[in-house]
């Protein structure tokens, strides 16, 4: 028997391919909300992995907002991608307190172990290697998201574990 | 009687492994056929304890930590279900020292109860300002906000109770209740830790900011880099809804209230608050230009108040408890209590609620306890990536906003990233000049290329080239950026760079200075 609030960023749910459908419906169960620009772009990468170009243009006849908006809104938030990740996702955090504990080291680590350079998905597809900048785990830093679980203190064991689930 | 036990499900109890704790728990438990109830639960911000396991024993709670999966057999051989001696006992939780020192006003509940039970939440206290507020009407709700000394804790320390007034006196029509929780800064968790340990007292401390300024919907908007956070505040307004504490007639009054959660994207400047509002219409998060304020035309060009997780937390317990007994404490003009965060090289990281007024030097000796890697602090970092950067002199700094102010620092949010002497601070400058490189919204030239040309001019000093005048170059350039900012992004970027290069020139190839001027 438990309560509080559950486990979460166990598992993750393969990505389903883009169909104008899938992404009609998306749309469709957001449109009675204020402002839903975000909702939906949250909800398109949530199910595809990415914001497909394709469904720009869908998302502004929806909305009744230019092309062009809905592509000016995309690319400015960090979070969304326009292709697909790697199969596995590392966020690192670069930001200053992780730096105060070591940080630098073990973002240079990471990226070795990983063969993979920050803001770079590795040619096979296999991991995408991101810097974040802070995860709110800075008593505990350094520390990194790995496919949605948090990973705080960081040492060499940690970099270790993490190698070997991104090669899984 | 069911056995209860604690294992916290906070962001950074889990990233130690809490879950796996928890898991192991509930395998021992079905395998040695134990009826054992187990609450995941907030932290209490003890996070070099976590994951700190809490079991219930007819002697109260008794706190183990920092427990690890493997550790669970052991701990239940020695008897831990009673409270047993064992190498990890902690005794009361209440009792260890870095506890019992705080005033908790804000967090009282974080980590003690299970939260999402309305129940336990209201056994401890909640919704007692709710229903003041209710008995009290709008008007009279928003005066005791302002009679409490409350200020804004997302930053800038404005008074809340003005920001109410204002709205509250905007004619009737749709208003907007905005919680900021996009806390972006580095070294700051509070409020993730308060969505996730006592989601209810967000609730209703909006609930209660939407009764004094005739607001009936409520936004909050949350960081993508919080999904626990996110799960919590679903999880519970749902709770509260069913309920009736949201919705129409608010827990039976006249009042009609709601309130969902809004997932930011990565962008750290839509923490400033146009930028935020921006956002949640959909748009880029490009900062507005004031005026209009958001208290007149904000969210949806509708009056808007907009504050941070903190300050509309610290609400429930000004309205239960009188605002007297919030403002009795505090230093100066800086009333109430502060949830200091301790962070980055620190031997007892965490949370620690104080009154005002605690010296910069008792948090970072006494309290955190010095560095975890046992050398020397040399900087801290306070009030996030636009915060100065402070030596040791000025350690007998008392936490206050005017304090701050006086030195060109500031409190921001709360953050105290501590720093040994291995930092390299002319490391740390190109690093605030390229965080806002990377996050400037592009508004204003100052920001958006003169960050640019700061990381450019930082390296040439940092390889050591013609040191001296591009040093002054970045003198240049953090005035101009300090002149001609839109918002604080680019217009305090130059305290961190410019504290840095103040106070530790031997960084900067410039020899002791400060040391010899002291
Ligand atoms: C670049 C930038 C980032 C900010 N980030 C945050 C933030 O993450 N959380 C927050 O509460 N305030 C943040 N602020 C301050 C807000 O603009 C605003 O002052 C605050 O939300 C007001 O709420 P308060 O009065 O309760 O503090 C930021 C300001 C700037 C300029
Ligand atoms: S200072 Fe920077 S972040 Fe702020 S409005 Fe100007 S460009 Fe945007
Ligand atoms: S700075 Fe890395 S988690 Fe906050």
């Amino acid at each position: 028997m438990s309560s509080g609030y559950a486990v979460i960023g166990e598992a993750r749910g393969r990505h389903e391919a883009w169909s104008p459908a899938r992404g009609s419906e998306i749309i469709a169960d957001h449109l009675a909300m204020e402002g839903a620009t975000l909702p939906i772009l949250h909800a398109m990468q949530e199910t595809f992995g990415y914001v497909p170009q394709d469904a720009v243009p869908l998302i502004a006849d929806a909305l009744n907002l230019s092309r062009a908006e809905v592509h000016g809104s995309m690319t400015f938030y960090h979070d969304f991608r326009n292709e697909p990740a790697g199969k596995h996702i590392v966020k690192v955090c670069v930001a200053e307190a992780c730096q105060a504990a070591g940080g630098n080291a073990t973002s240079e680590r990471i990226a070795k172990a990983l063969d993979c350079a920050f803001g770079e998905t590795r040619p096979d597809g296999q991991v995408t290697l991101e810097p974040i900048y802070c995860l709110g785990l800075c008593s505990c830093a350094p520390s990194a998201m790995v496919n949605g679980r948090l990973v705080g203190r960081l040492d060499d064991e940690a970099v270790d574990e993490i190698a070997a689930e991104c090669r899984s | 009687m069911t056995a209860r036990i604690y294992v916290p499900g906070d962001a950074a109890a889990v990233a130690l492994g809490a879950d796996r704790v928890a898991k192991a728990f509930e395998e021992a438990f079905r395998a040695r056929g134990l009826d054992v109830q187990i609450t995941r639960n907030g932290s209490r911000g003890m996070h070099w304890l976590e994951p700190m396991v809490e079991v219930v024993t007819s002697a109260g709670r008794i706190a183990y930590g920092p427990v690890k999966a493997r550790d669970v057999p052991g701990l239940l051989d020695a008897g831990f279900l009673d409270g047993k001696g064992h190498e990890l006992r902690l005794g009361d939780p209440e009792e260890i020292p870095f506890f019992k020192r705080q005033q908790r006003f804000t967090f009282a509940r974080c980590g003690l109860i299970d939260p999402i039970s309305l129940d336990e939440y209201r056994a401890n206290g909640g919704y007692k300002g709710l229903e003041r507020a209710i008995a009290l009407g709008g008007p009279a709700t928003v005066e005791e906000v302002f009679e409490s000394g409350l200020r804004g804790r997302g930053g800038a320390g404005f008074p809340t109770g003005i920001k109410w007034r204002t709205v509250g006196q905007t004619p009737p029509q749709q208003k907007y209740i905005v919680c900021n929780a996009d806390e972006g800064d580095s070294g700051t968790f509070a409020d993730r830790m308060i969505m996730e340990g006592d989601p209810f007292t967000l609730i209703e401390g909006m609930t209660i900011a939407g009764i004094g300024v005739g607001a009936t919907k409520g936004y909050v908007y949350c960081r993508s880099e919080y999904p626990h956070a996110i799960k919590a505040m679903n999880a519970a307004i749902k709770v509260a809804r069913k309920a009736g504490y949201l919705g129409q007639r608010v827990a039976g009054s006249d009042y009609d209230f709601d309130m969902e959660v809004r997932e930011g994207a990565g962008a750290y400047v839509c923490g400033e608050e146009t930028s935020l509002l921006e956002s949640i219409e959909g748009k880029r998060g490009l900062v507005r230009a004031k005026p209009p304020l958001p208290a007149h035309k904000g969210l949806f060009g509708r009056p808007t108040v907009i504050n941070n997780v903190v300050s509309l937390c610290s609400v429930p317990f000004i309205l239960a408890n009188g605002a007297k007994t919030y403002a009795d404490v505090g230093f100066g003009r800086s009333r109430g209590t502060m949830p200091i965060q301790l962070a980055g090289n620190v031997k007892h990281g965490g949370l620690f609620e104080i009154a005002f007024g605690i010296t910069l030097g008792e948090l970072l000796e006494d309290v955190a306890g010095g560095t975890f890697t046992g050398k020397p602090i040399r900087a801290v970092q306070v009030g996030g990536p636009l915060g100065a950067y402070l030596p040791r002199h000025q350690f007998d700094t008392p936490f206050d906003y005017e304090a701050f102010t006086k030195i060109d620092a500031l409190i921001g949010h709360g953050g105290v990233v501590i720093f040994d002497e291995d930092v390299d601070m002319a490391r740390m400058a190109r690093f605030a000049m390229e965080f806002c490189a990377v996050e400037s919204c592009g508004k204003c030239t100052p920001c958006r290329i003169g960050s640019t040309r700061g990381v450019e001019t930082l390296d040439k000093v940092i390889a050591g080239q013609d040191r001296e005048r591009n040093l002054q170059v970045v003198e240049d350039l953090c005035h101009t950026m300090k002149l001609g900012s839109l918002c604080a992004l680019g217009g305090f970027t130059p305290y961190p760079v410019m504290s840095a290069i103040t106070h530790f020139p031997e960084d900067f190839g410039r020899g002791h200075l400060s040391v010899a001027a002291e």
